[in-house]
């Protein structure tokens, strides 16, 4: 178990390496730092101004330098213009007296950098946003898990039935729906004067203070397009647990069908839907930042668009790690969680 | 002039067509409570009588309620289409009237079908379930709208033109001044003043043209890398597996955002990542007639020498815009549009045929292959590959419809497409801002796209249940 944690936890850093070098490639490429540099200057800069203000924060460096600085491995650059004699450097960015600044500051020295939108330190902005966006998970996962689950267990019980068969279609239906379309559809009919105005289309006040008003619709809308998935997988394995020979000797003895579904198939039925809620955290990654625009709750996905639409290149960094990290980490806790909850399979 | 009415001189039928809602609303309602109950009763052993009668009769009325909506919007398209007047036929009955083509174009199909559905394998088949009939036909609904939109026959409006005065005007509203033009917009008029309906029409072209597509060329990369892969094993499936998780691992969104922008266009990324994937089809097709026929080297080297023209001519073309003829084209947004999609969708393609492969290949028909002597790729392409055909054909139906909502996901970033595009994305983004005062141009291609994802995962449920048959 300990070697197969160990051997995981390797591959994860090996993906989050790539995956973020690739971020940093495509981040770093001539025409993004171009954008960049003119939208920090000004629209009109000549081109010798961005080469300039390129030098000067060190973006003309190599590729795997820039890449080495960034992760801390490399000691961060230092930079004296010629005729001035102004020396900037990257772990004194912030006022700092460049010659007292630290030789390396990066990932591993626990600097995330510094973000040129928001002009604010990466590490406290992805902090506040990623609590936010924590705040409407919990709320997603607290509506849509025990549904879905209620929902397929169900639908699977009896396989065929009408009950069966009216949820399957709900759930094809919610799969169906997108966010971007759920939302608008709720947001019509719950929230517009052509509807009911009884909640709010916009959830940027549920940041400091959600209430049901201003919470309700955004974690209804994640929470619409994954219902319809994870009870489906859940039916899947209901039914074939339902026509295991143990659940028919439990039958044949004179069990009662509520005990058979409560006690004997439940807990086998609910292995196979954990591995997928577990899997669908990425899935759900794409919702938050689909709602969180559509919305205008400023969390973690708002940051994220707010980071690419103007190639901030550290803040666009930090949130690649982010989610790149919550996807590997619960991938490795489906594994973990897996072998737990069904002691047939064995770790080799 | 006056607005049009929802439903013109057949308003006499709406206070029905709204208390049959009701009704429907009631039996469903009624009908899972009893079936439950009912249910229940089985459970426990003490069948009563009148639980199980209530719960019949709940599925009794739920049939009836239903029929008689169904034959309610069968009443509100047909007799809208034969209304004399435009005010006569209200909003519904004017667009069932432009949409006539695409009724007649399903009714054929689905005759022809129906007939010939001994004959047609699997697709008939199709016909023998309710829910893949149903889903076939919304997704042949959408795919002749789009079709017919294209060639002009439907839209009412050019999508793109702005007519003053008809900024958020509500569905129904006439124009001010009709010179020649059509005297209505149908569903009302966008942020920009342009017409809804047009629109709608229009961005179902820009879905049909690129979703299958898009859909197959990740089949293509994605059976070409997965069955061998599977078959050989080693290093090959670890360095693969793990380019495939490695993608798999970056959130959707944010690889857009990185590929999707000017700045990455500017720099020929996209075109360099469209080389490297659309030759994936060509290397298939070769491999697929080479292995098929190298015993037989005159046909193979016809069959080669006609897929190595074809192909490469439109590779030429789609993938560097450097067609020799000048004939094909592909604007370059549209491709980066193209290849993200591409892109996210292979691994997960992968994924699958990588998993059904490792389980054929334990089959003895495999090991009877491998004793005749038959190559590697001849036991991949047409022993395993033909075998994994039926979950393959259901996904590839299910992937369509994600290829969809990534498409609407794209234009709902303003990522890709032109910002004046009328694919459904985008004008559910241009709708969004004004939704809670006007929602009506973010509501109809909302709709639309929703329909079309949901007949397309319909029909992938039918095309299960039939292949399950077998």
């Amino acid at each position: 178990m300990g070697i197969f944690i160990l051997r995981r936890v390797g591959v994860m850093i090996l993906t989050a390496l790539c995956l973020t070098f690739v971020v940093f490639y495509l981040t770093n490429l001539y025409p993004a730092l171009e954008k960049l540099a003119k939208t920090q200057g000004n629209q009109r800069m000549s081109d010798e101004a961005v080469l300039s203000y390129l030098e000067r924060n060190g973006h003309l460096q190599p590729l795997l330098v820039k890449y080495g600085q960034w992760l801390g491995v490399v000691p961060g650059y230092v930079h004296e213009n010629p005729e001035t004699g102004a020396v900037t450097a990257r772990c004194a960015t912030r006022g700092m007296d460049p010659a007292e600044a630290p030789r390396f500051c990066g990932l591993l020295q626990g600097d995330w950098g510094f973000s040129t939108v928001f002009k604010d330190d990466v590490s406290a902005i992805i902090a506040i946003r990623l609590g936010l966006t924590g705040k409407l998970m919990f709320w997603v996962l607290v509506v849509m898990v025990p549904s879905a689950l209620i929902v397929g267990v169900l639908a699977g019980m009896r396989e065929g039935s009408r009950l069966d068969r009216s949820l399957s279609t709900f759930s094809i239906a919610s799969t169906a729906t997108p966010e971007y379309v759920s939302g608008v559809i709720l947001i019509t009919l719950l929230a517009s004067s052509a509807g009911w105005k009884i909640f709010k289309g916009t959830a940027t006040s549920a940041a400091d203070n959600a209430t049901l008003e201003n919470f309700l619709l955004p974690v209804l809308t994640i929470s619409l397009y994954g219902v319809g998935y994870i009870a489906r997988m859940t039916r899947a394995s209901m039914t074939e647990v339902m026509t295991a020979q143990y659940i028919r000797t439990a039958r044949l003895k004179g069990v009662s069908f509520r005990n058979v579904v409560l006690k004997h198939a439940l807990r086998n039925a609910l292995i196979a839907p954990f591995t997928v809620i577990m899997l669908q955290f990425p899935w759900l990654l794409n919702g938050v930042v689909i709602v969180e625009t559509l919305f205008n709750y400023k969390g973690f996905g708002w940051v994220l668009v707010q980071a690419a639409g103007n190639n901030d290149i550290s803040l666009l960094l930090a949130c690649s790690v982010v989610a790149v990290v919550v996807v590997l980490v619960t991938q490795l806790i489906s594994d973990i969680g897996y072998v737990f909850l069904n002691p047939r399979i064995q770790l080799s | 002039m006056d607005p049009l009415t929802w439903t013109g001189s057949l308003s006499v039928l709406d206070p029905i067509f709204l208390l049959a809602w009701i009704a429907l609303g009631i039996a469903v309602v009624a009908q899972i409570v009893t079936t439950f109950l009912a249910a229940e009763d089985i459970v426990e052993h003490e069948v009563s009588a009148t639980t199980r009668k209530l719960a019949d009769y709940a599925v009794l009325g739920v049939k009836i309620v239903a029929g008689l909506i169904l034959l309610l919007i069968l009443l509100y398209v047909v007799g809208g289409i034969l209304m004399p007047t435009l005010e006569a036929k209200g909003i519904v009955g004017t667009v069932s009237t432009r949409l006539l083509p695409v009724w007649i174009a399903l009714l054929a199909t689905f005759a022809a079908s129906i007939v010939f559905k001994r004959r047609l394998g699997l697709y008939g088949k199709l016909f023998d379930s309710m829910v893949g009939m149903i889903g076939f036909a919304i997704v042949m609904f959408w795919v002749f709208t789009a079709i017919f939109g294209a060639m002009d026959l439907i839209v009412t409006h050019d999508p793109l033109a702005q007519v003053s005065g008809m900024k958020n005007k509500v569905p129904g509203t006439a124009l001010p001044d009709v010179e020649g033009a059509y005297p209505y917009y149908l569903l009302g008029g966008d942020n920009l003043a342009r017409d809804v309906f047009s629109r709608v029409v229009k961005g179902a072209w820009e879905v049909v043209k690129v979703a299958p597509f898009a859909t197959l060329f990740a089949f293509m990369v994605g059976i070409t890398l997965g069955l061998p892969a599977a078959y050989f094993g080693g290093r090959l499936d670890t360095i693969l597996s793990f380019v495939s998780n490695l993608i798999l691992a970056f959130p959707v969104i944010l690889l857009f955002y990185l590929l999707v922008t000017p700045e990455i266009v500017q720099t020929g990324i996209p075109v360099y990542m469209a080389a490297v994937l659309f030759i994936f089809p060509i290397i298939f097709l070769v491999i697929l007639i080479n292995s098929r026929f190298h015993v037989q080297p005159v046909k193979r080297t016809v069959y080669l020498a006609i897929t190595l023209v074809l192909g490469l001519w439109i590779y030429s073309g789609v993938a560097w815009n450097a067609d020799p003829l000048g004939l094909i084209e592909f604007p370059p947004n549209l491709l980066v549009v193209f290849v993200s999609v591409v892109f996210v969708n292979s691994p997960t393609v992968f994924r699958i045929v990588r998993g059904i492969a490792l389980d054929i290949k334990t089959r003895d028909y495999v090991a009877a292959g491998q004793t005749r002597g038959e190559s590697p790729w001849y036991i991949m392409l047409w022993e395993i590959l033909p075998n994994a055909r039926g979950p393959l054909i259901v996904d590839f139906c299910l992937r369509i419809g994600y290829t969809t909502i990534l498409l609407g996901t794209l234009g709902f970033f303003g990522l890709g497409l032109s910002p004046e595009s009328p694919d459904w994305g985008s004008t559910i983004n241009d709708g969004r801002k004004l939704l809670s005062i006007f929602p009506h141009p973010a509501l109809a291609p909302a709709f639309s796209l929703m329909s079309l994802v949901l007949g397309l995962n319909l029909l992938a449920d039918g095309l299960r249940e039939e292949s399950l048959r077998d």
